[in-house]
C-alpha cells in the first residue's frame, strides 16, 4: 500500500470531536439535499433549468448561491478561530488545526467566497446593462461556473479526505513544499485553485468581449453604465494577472510531484520567486475583487440619491489608474523581505499613489449625494456603511505602505485588521450592496427591508467590535496566525472583544439568512420591473428578465438611458414592436461533465492517483472534441413565442 | 465577394451574414470568437512571460550539474526552428487558400502544417528523452527545472494544436468552407503563428543564448 492511501484511510478517520462532528454535519446536508430533491422530484428540474443552462441570469444565481455558502464555511472557520482566541493559553484547537483553519478560511474567502459572489454579479448585471441578449460565450460561461464549482468542491473534501492545507493562503515556499509539508493538504490548494483560475480566465476573455464588442446600439464607451465599466477594467486585470497565478501554482505543484526545483533551497530554487509570482498576481486579485464593487456602489448611490453620477470621466480614469497601479505595487506584501532601499521606495510610493484616484472616487460618491434626495434602502445602507469602513482600510493601508513603518507593522493584527477593514468594509458590504439591490432583478421581489436593517446593523457594530480592537492589539506586538497566546501581555481583554465581535457577526449572517427566507415567503413582488426607479437598462426589462432579456433592443440614446426614457423623453409611443426570431444558444450538460472530469483529475492529481488523473484529463479532452464537431449550438425563439412572453408580462 | 456554401448547417436561419467582410468574420459570433481568441491570445503571452522569467532567473543555477552548452546541440534545435516556421509558413498559406474558397488547398497546406508540426514535436521528444537519459532530469537543477517546463509547455500547446487542427480539418472536409469552419481555420491559425513567436523567443532565450553566446 503506497504511504499515500495510507494516510488517505488513516484520514478518513476523524481525528477529534471537531472533525467528527464537521464530517458529520456535511454528510447530514448532503443527505438532506439529496432527499429532498428527490422528495420533491426535482432532479429533472434541476438539471434542465440550472446544471445545464448556459443563461447568464442563473448562472449568475448559482454563483451568488455558492459564494453565499462558502460565506458560511469561511465564516465557520473565523469563528473556530475567533474561539481558539478569547483566552490565553486555550487549547480548543491544536496548533496543525489552527493553521489548517486559517488557511482554509483566507482561501475560501478570497477565491470561493468574494470572487463567485463578484463574477455573480458581472453575470447578473452586465448583460442587462448593456442591451445584450446573453454574454458572449454563453457554453464557456457555464464551464466557468462548473469549474469554479467544482474546484471549491475539491478545496472543501480536503477537510474530509486527507487533510487541509496548512500553509496560509499565501502557500509560501519553501514552507509549502514538499519537503516541509508533505502530504495532500498542500495538492488540494495547489489544483483547486488551479481549476478556479482557469474558469476565471475564461470569465475575464468573456466578459472583456462582450462588453467592447456586443452593447446595444448607440451605447459609446462613455455611455456606459459605471458598474460596466468596472466590470471592463477588472475583466482586463484578470485577464493579465490570472495566468501568473496559474504559472506559480503550476510550478509549485511540479516542485511537490515530480521533484522540480523551482522553489527549493537546494539545486538552485528560488523560493521568494514564489512569492513573487504570488503577489504578482495577488494584489492585482485585491482589486478584482474591490473594483467591480466600486461600480456597485457608483449605481447604488447615483439611484437613491436620484441624481447623475458626479464625475463620469474621473470616475472611469480613476478606475484605470488603478488597473494600472495595481500591477506596480505587489512588493509592498513584503517589504521585509530586504529588497533594499530604492525598491522598498519605489513600492512604497506607487502604493501611496493608489490612495489618489481612490480618494476621487470617494469624493466622488460625496458629491453624488451631494444635495440629493436620499432613500435609505438597503443598498444604499451598505454602500453609506462602506465609506467610513472602507477609508479605514485604505488610510491604515497607506500607513502599511511606509515601508520603514511597515517593519513594525508586517504580519501583525495591525495588518489583520487593515485587510478586512478593506476586504468587509469594501468587498463584502459591496457584494452585499449588490445582492439587495440586483435581488428583484434576480428574482422578481425584494428583499424585506425590515429583516434586512436587523441583519445590517448586526453585522457593521459586530464587524467593528471584531476588527477595531485588532489595530490595537496589533501594535502591541500580536502576531497574526499565532494560535495562542500567553497570559500577562494585556491582549485578552482585546482578543475577547474581538471574538464577541465575530460571534456578533455570526449573528448578523443567520439574521440576513432569514431575511431572504422572510422576503422569499413573503417579500413584496416587484411586478414593474423598476422597483427602485433606476437610471440604467437593466430595469427597463421586466423582474426577472426573460429568457431572451430584451424583446426589442433599445437604441441608447443617454449615460442614464432608462432615466431618460422614462422622465426626459416621455413621449409614449405605443406602437407595437416588431419582434424577430432571436438567436439563443442551445443548453448544454457537457460543461458541467467536463468540470466534474475536472475536478476528478484534480482528485487524482492530490493524491497522484494518475488513474483517475489521466482519465478525468482524457474525459476533458473528450468533451472538447465533442463541442468542436457539434453543429446544433443555437436556436431561434420564435415571434409568437416572444408575443405571449411580453404579452404575460403585461408589456404590449 | 461571393463564397461557396456546402455542409449542413442551418445557415438558411442566420439573418446576419454580412457577404462584405471575409467570410469567417461574417457573422457576429464568428467575429466574437476572434476577437475573444486575440483576447486569450493576451493571457497565454502573461503566462509564456513567467515562464521566460523563471528561465532567466533560474538558467545559471544548473547546481554543479549539467549546464546548457553540455547539452544543448545544434541540429535538434535547427531542425525544432526550421520546422516549426515553415509550419506557420503552411499554416499562412491555407488562411490565403481559404480566403480564396479553394477547400482541397487548405485540407492540403492544414495536413502539411500537421505533418510539420509533428515532426517538431517528434525532435523535442527524442530531445527530452536524450537528456533524461543522460540523467539530466527536471529534478537535478532549479536549470533543468524551468528548461523542461518552459520548453515543455510550449510543446504541449503545439501537440493540442496538432489535435485542433487535425478535427478541423476533418470537419473542412466533411462540411466544406462555410462561416463556421473558416472561423476555425482563422482562430487556429492565430493560435499557431501565437506559437511560433513563442518558439523565436525560445530559440533567442533558451537555445541562442545558452549555446551560442
Amino acid at each position: 500500500m503506497s504511504p499515500a492511501v495510507k494516510q488517505w484511510i488513516l484520514n478518513f478517520f476523524p481525528h477529534n470531536v471537531l472533525e467528527l462532528g464537521a464530517d458529520g454535519a456535511i454528510i447530514l446536508a448532503s443527505l438532506a439535499i439529496l432527499f429532498v430533491l428527490t422528495y420533491f422530484k426535482k432532479w429533472k428540474w434541476l438539471w434542465k433549468e440550472y446544471l445545464t443552462t448556459v443563461d447568464h441570469k442563473k448562472i449568475g444565481i448559482m454563483y451568488i448561491i455558492a459564494a453565499i455558502l462558502m460565506l458560511f464555511r469561511g465564516g465557520s472557520d473565523a469563528i473556530l478561530m475567533r474561539s481558539q482566541l478569547a483566552f490565553p493559553n486555550e487549547h480548543f484547537l491544536s496548533a496543525e488545526h489552527y493553521d489548517q483553519i486559517f488557511t482554509t478560511h483566507g482561501t475560501v474567502m478570497i477565491l470561493f467566497m468574494a470572487m463567485p459572489f463578484v463574477i455573480g454579479l458581472f453575470n447578473v448585471a452586465v448583460p442587462l446593462q448593456i442591451g445584450a441578449r446573453d454574454v458572449a460565450f454563453p457554453y464557456l460561461n457555464a464551464i466557468s461556473f462548473w469549474l469554479f464549482f467544482f474546484a471549491a468542491l475539491l478545496f472543501n473534501i480536503s477537510f474530509v479526505v486527507g487533510g487541509s492545507p496548512d500553509a496560509g493562503w499565501t502557500s509560501y515556499t519553501p514552507l509549502a513544499g514538499a519537503h516541509f509539508d508533505p502530504g495532500p493538504g498542500e495538492n488540494y490548494y495547489l489544483i483547486a485553485l488551479q481549476i478556479t483560475g482557469i474558469g476565471t480566465i475564461a470569465t475575464g476573455v468573456n466578459f472583456m468581449t462582450t462588453i467592447l464588442k456586443m452593447r446595444a446600439p448607440g451605447m459609446t464607451l462613455m455611455r456606459m453604465p459605471m458598474f460596466t465599466w468596472s466590470v471592463l477594467i477588472t475583466s482586463i486585470i484578470i485577464i493579465f494577472a490570472f495566468p501568473v497565478l496559474t504559472v506559480a501554482l503550476a510550478l509549485l505543484l511540479i516542485d511537490r510531484l515530480f521533484g522540480a526545483h523551482f522553489f527549493t533551497i537546494s539545486a538552485g530554487g528560488m523560493p521568494m520567486q514564489y512569492i513573487n509570482l504570488f503577489w504578482i498576481w495577488g494584489h492585482p486579485e485585491v482589486y478584482i475583487v474591490i473594483l467591480p464593487l466600486f461600480g456597485v456602489f457608483s449605481e447604488v448611490v447615483a439611484t437613491f440619491a436620484r441624481k447623475r453620477l458626479f464625475g463620469y470621466s474621473a470616475m472611469v480614469v480613476s478606475l484605470l489608474a488603478i488597473s494600472i497601479l495595481s500591477f506596480v505595487v505587489w512588493v509592498h506584501h513584503f517589504f521585509t523581505m530586504g529588497a533594499g532601499v530604492g525598491v522598498n521606495d519605489f513600492f512604497g510610493v506607487s502604493t501611496m499613489l493608489i490612495a489618489i484616484p481612490t480618494g476621487v472616487k470617494v469624493f466622488n460618491w460625496l458629491f453624488t449625494m451631494w444635495r440629493g434626495r436620499i432613500r435609505f434602502e438597503l443598498p444604499m445602507l451598505w454602500t453609506l456603511a462602506f465609506i467610513p469602513n472602507f477609508l479605514v482600510g485604505g488610510l491604515t493601508g497607506v500607513m502599511l505602505a511606509v515601508a520603514p513603518a511597515d517593519y513594525q507593522y508586517h504580519n501583525s493584527y495591525f495588518l489583520v485588521a487593515h485587510f478586512h477593514y478593506v476586504l468587509i468594509g469594501g468587498t463584502v458590504f459591496g457584494c452585499f450592496a449588490g445582492m439587495y439591490y440586483w435581488w428583484p432583478k434576480m428574482f422578481g421581489f425584494k428583499l424585506d427591508d425590515r429583516t434586512g436593517r436587523w441583519a445590517f446593523w448586526t453585522w457593521i457594530i459586530s464587524f467593528n467590535v471584531c476588527f477595531l480592537p485588532m489595530f490595537v492589539v496589533g501594535l502591541m506586538g500580536m502576531t497574526r496566525r499565532m494560535y495562542t497566546y500567553p497570559a500577562g501581555l494585556g491582549w485578552m481583554p482585546y482578543n475577547l472583544i474581538e471574538t464577541i465581535g465575530a460571534y456578533g457577526m455570526a449573528i448578523g449572517f443567520v439574521l440576513m439568512v432569514y431575511n431572504i427566507y422572510w422576503s422569499i415567503r413573503w417579500g413584496e413582488r416587484d411586478l414593474t420591473g423598476d422597483p427602485w426607479d433606476g437610471r440604467t437598462l437593466e430595469w427597463s426589462t421586466t423582474s426577472p428578465a426573460p429568457e431572451y432579456n430584451f424583446a426589442v433592443i433599445p437604441t441608447i440614446k443617454d449615460r442614464d438611458h432608462w432615466w431618460y426614457v422614462k422622465y426626459i423623453e416621455k413621449e409614449e409611443e405605443k406602437t407595437k414592436p416588431a419582434f424577430k426570431p432571436i438567436h439563443m444558444p442551445n443548453n448544454s450538460g457537457r460543461p458541467f461533465i467536463m468540470s466534474a472530469a475536472f475536478g476528478l483529475a484534480g482528485f487524482g492529481f492530490v493524491f497522484e492517483w494518475w488513474v483517475p488523473a489521466i482519465l478525468g484529463l482524457l474525459i476533458v479532452l473528450i468533451c472538447m472534441g465533442q463541442r468542436s464537431f457539434e453543429v446544433n449550438t443555437d436556436h431561434y425563439i420564435p415571434v409568437d413565442v416572444i408575443e405571449r412572453t411580453e404579452a404575460e408580462a403585461g408589456r404590449l | 465577394m461571393s463564397y461557396q456554401m456546402e455542409g449542413h448547417l442551418n445557415l438558411e436561419h442566420d439573418h446576419h451574414i454580412d457577404t462584405s467582410k471575409p467570410m469567417e468574420y461574417s457573422t457576429e459570433d464568428g467575429s466574437l470568437r476572434i476577437f475573444g481568441f486575440w483576447v486569450f491570445l493576451g493571457s497565454d503571452l502573461v503566462l509564456f512571460s513567467c515562464l521566460f522569467t523563471m528561465y532567466i532567473l533560474l538558467f545559471r543555477n544548473t547546481a554543479g550539474g549539467f549546464t546548457s552548452q553540455q547539452l544543448y546541440d545544434y541540429p535538434t534545435f535547427l531542425s525544432e526552428t526550421f520546422l516549426l516556421l515553415t509550419s506557420s509558413f503552411t499554416c499562412g498559406l491555407a488562411t490565403y487558400s481559404m480566403r480564396r474558397g479553394w477547400k482541397n488547398a487548405v485540407i492540403g497546406w492544414l495536413i502539411v502544417t500537421v505533418l510539420l508540426g509533428l515532426g517538431f514535436i517528434g525532435f523535442e521528444v527524442s530531445e527530452f528523452l536524450k537528456y533524461v537519459h543522460m540523467g539530466a532530469t527536471i529534478s537535478k537543477s532549479a536549470f533543468l527545472s524551468s528548461f523542461f517546463i518552459l520548453v515543455g509547455t510550449h510543446g504541449c500547446h503545439v501537440s493540442l494544436g496538432i489535435l485542433w487542427l487535425t478535427s478541423i480539418i476533418i470537419q473542412v472536409a466533411r462540411r466544406g468552407l462555410n462561416p463556421v469552419t473558416t472561423r476555425k481555420i482563422f482562430i487556429s491559425g492565430l493560435y499557431w503563428h501565437f506559437l511560433d513567436v513563442a518558439w523565436i523567443f525560445i530559440f533567442t532565450v533558451v537555445y541562442f543564448m545558452g549555446k551560442v553566446l
